[in-house]
């Protein structure tokens, strides 16, 4: 297949430090996902779930492999999966996409997996923040693993930032496994701050158990091409779920989120919302489905994805999906992509309001609306002074960051 | 001062005012009363640059200066306020940010110092005072959830944020009660300057009785065809505007 060769001939050149960096359980993983990669190539975008990126694009030029592994100093409730204080087993690469080639290529060369592990019925005094930090003057991929297990009634927040502190070429291809164990919550933020030349690969996939309670929330605020992908099996009843989304993107960035929610038991509850604001010839492109499986009796679901093309040459493409094979369920979608409104903006005008700070302000009460969801009130704060920068363009590196002063 | 020399204007070209010649002197109030559909609200929206509406001819200045070259925002920041006949909702975007934008930029069109975050509250809290808007509706989206009423005060309270010299009050007393009348206009009073003027476009007596209006104006099919002092709005009131019609033979 094509492009896959230089994977694998890598895979080949590096399979002996890739075991000997890493541990058991990701090692005894490594030759299946190698011959399903080889087996199944890239995908195409004749292929439903990858429509409107090009993968095989984004995989092709010659990137260097990062195969570092993470530090034993970790903070609390964070693990590296070879110290691991539970069995992994029931969990690592379990619940991720075996027929995704993107994922097969992490399953074979991510050297280490960030455990976040939180015991029965206790909560992590702080919100655990992740920090990616792409770094280096080569071009580099990284393939990054992490794998969150809450037993049951525990309680985390969890914030994933990506950032880049050198104008190289990065690609990122990262997997995140998550278990929701009966009655838990569990909040993942993930802030997306990096440069044009990066390109990043998220697979999410969520498993909630009975009464599991789960929100996602995707911040695309600058990028380069970005494909995530968020998945999430509705597995014990009274189980809900939000995933909500944001991507302010202009000049050549291109963001593509797809989701899809099994309910696959009764009395489970899905809510998404997606906004994108679109400027000069970003392309955005959002396809979601929810399947209700048969006897996913009492389903309550909706999605919504509402979009801003301020430009004729920003384009977007959006596809709402429904697949219900129960019968007693209430489900909407919908979607709409539309242009700042000339009433409004002719109001604010009056006021004595400039055009550029009437638009301003417009775009960013149209993104408000996902901010708002966040139930964390500081990084509320901060996301909502972040995009408010970055819709005034100044946002071309990260804030405060002792990397890039 | 404002003056208005022979205007036309159409909107998705129909021709709505037809020749229209106006001047309204500092510190005076015009009112300008007319049949539906004579061109009123027109008028009011080609003076502050609604882009829907096209000038085909004529001329508008105010203080010497020609507003027909000039953008909503710079007519806004010379001190043209209109009170909208219906204010528009913007979700998402809070009364406080707003007013802190219109403040600032009018501010800086005067070559003031901007306000700090604390005077700037402090100043919303005093002018919300003088047309009793609830605290509650600064707290939330621009005129979101508003009533009718409400929306009308809203926009005498962001008047009394910006205190224009020019003020067009298009129909400000639809829809309200008569004790929100009365709060509004007894606000427009109080807010008023010695030279503020005023363009008011009402179809009641209602409002003038508050106003007293200095000059009264009546439009009919385009055009300014009657101009006279208070007492035509009364008359206007108990006979309408057919004696007028047939006076001006149209």
């Amino acid at each position: 297949m094509s492009g896959t060769k230089q994977y694998t001939d890598f895979y080949d050149n590096v399979r002996d430090t890739l075991f000997a960096r890493s541990c058991d359980v990701m090692n005894a993983q490594r030759q299946a996902a190698l011959d399903r990669f080889r087996w199944l190539g890239f995908p195409d975008r004749k292929s439903e779930r990858y429509k409107y990126t090009d993968v095989g694009l984004d995989f092709e030029p010659d990137y260097g492999i990062a195969l570092t592994a993470l530090t034993d100093e970790l903070p609390s409730h964070c693990y590296r999966i070879g110290s691991a204080p539970v069995d992994v087993t029931p969990y690592y690469n379990t619940i991720a996409d075996h027929n995704d080639a993107v994922v097969c290529l992490n399953t074979m060369l991510s050297v280490d997996t960030l455990l976040v592990h939180i015991p029965r019925n206790t909560r992590p005094q702080h919100p655990i923040q992740i920090s990616n930090i792409l770094k280096g003057t080569n071009d580099t991929m990284v393939n990054r693993r992490l794998l969150i297990i809450l037993d049951e009634g525990a309680q985390a927040d969890i914030i994933i930032t990506d950032r880049a502190v050198n104008d190289s070429r990065f690609l990122t291809n990262q997997v995140i496994e998550a278990f929701a164990g009966e009655n838990s919550n569990l909040n993942i933020y993930e802030i997306e701050e990096t440069h044009l030349l990066c390109t990043r690969y998220s697979n999410i996939y969520i498993h909630q158990d009975r009464n599991a309670s789960v929100r996602h929330t995707s911040l695309s605020l600058f990028n380069g091409h970005t494909r995530n992908t968020c998945t999430v099996r509705l597995a014990g009843e009274g189980a809900e779920v939000s995933l909500n989304g944001c991507v302010i993107a202009d000049k050549m960035q291109h963001v593509d989120n797809n989701t899809r929610i099994e309910h696959l038991v009764p009395h489970c509850t899905s809510n998404e919302l997606y906004k994108y604001i679109l400027d000069d010839s970003a392309v955005g492109a959002f396809a979601g489905i929810v399947y209700v499986s048969e006897g996913a009796q009492k389903t309550s679901s909706s999605m919504t994805n509402a979009n801003l093309c301020a430009t004729d040459s920003a384009r977007m493409y959006t596809q709402p999906m429904l697949e219900i094979y129960a019968d007693d369920v209430k489900c909407s979608h919908g979607s709409t992509v539309g242009q700042l409104g000339d009433d409004a903006l002719f109001y604010m005008m009056q006021r004595g309001i400039g055009i550029d700070e009437a638009r301003l302000l417009l775009k960013s009460a149209f993104i408000t609306e996902v901010i708002e969801t966040i139930p964390l009130q500081p990084l509320r704060d901060r996301l909502h002074f972040q995009v408010d920068k970055r819709l005034r363009g100044e946002l071309s590196k990260c804030e405060g960051c002792k990397l890039c002063k | 001062m404002l003056k208005i020399r022979n205007l036309h204007a159409s909107i998705n070209g129909k021709e709505i005012l037809k020749g229209v010649n106006l001047t309204i002197q500092d510190g005076q109030i015009h009112a300008i009363m007319g049949t539906n559909g004579a061109g009123k609200s027109t008028l009011s929206n080609v003076i502050v640059g609604n882009p829907l509406y096209r000038v085909t001819q004529g001329e508008i200045t105010f203080n010497g200066q020609n507003l027909l070259e000039l953008k909503p925002d710079e007519r806004a920041n010379m001190g043209i306020f209109m009170s909208f006949q219906q204010p528009v909702e913007i979700p998402g975007v809070s009364m406080t940010n707003f007013m802190r934008a219109a403040v600032n930029a009018r501010y800086k069109a005067q070559g003031r110092e901007q306000l700090s975050a604390g005077d700037f509250l402090k100043l919303m809290r005093e002018k919300r005072k003088i047309v009793e808007l609830d605290t509650k509706l600064t707290s939330r989206s621009v005129n979101e959830g508003f009533s009718g009423g409400e929306k009308k005060r809203n926009e005498i309270f962001q008047m009394a944020m910006l205190e224009p010299e020019f003020c067009i009050l298009d129909e400000t007393d639809s829809g309200l009660d008569v004790d929100a009348l009365r709060i509004v206009a007894e606000g427009f009073n109080k807010l008023r300057k010695p030279n503020t003027s005023a363009m008011v476009i009402t179809h009641y007596v209602r409002l003038l009785d508050y106003l007293k209006p200095d000059v009264v104006s009546v439009m009919i099919d385009g055009r300014i065809v009657k101009t006279g002092d208070a007492t035509l709005a009364e008359m206007i009131e108990h006979r309408g505007f057919d004696w007028i019609k047939e006076e001006v033979g149209l």
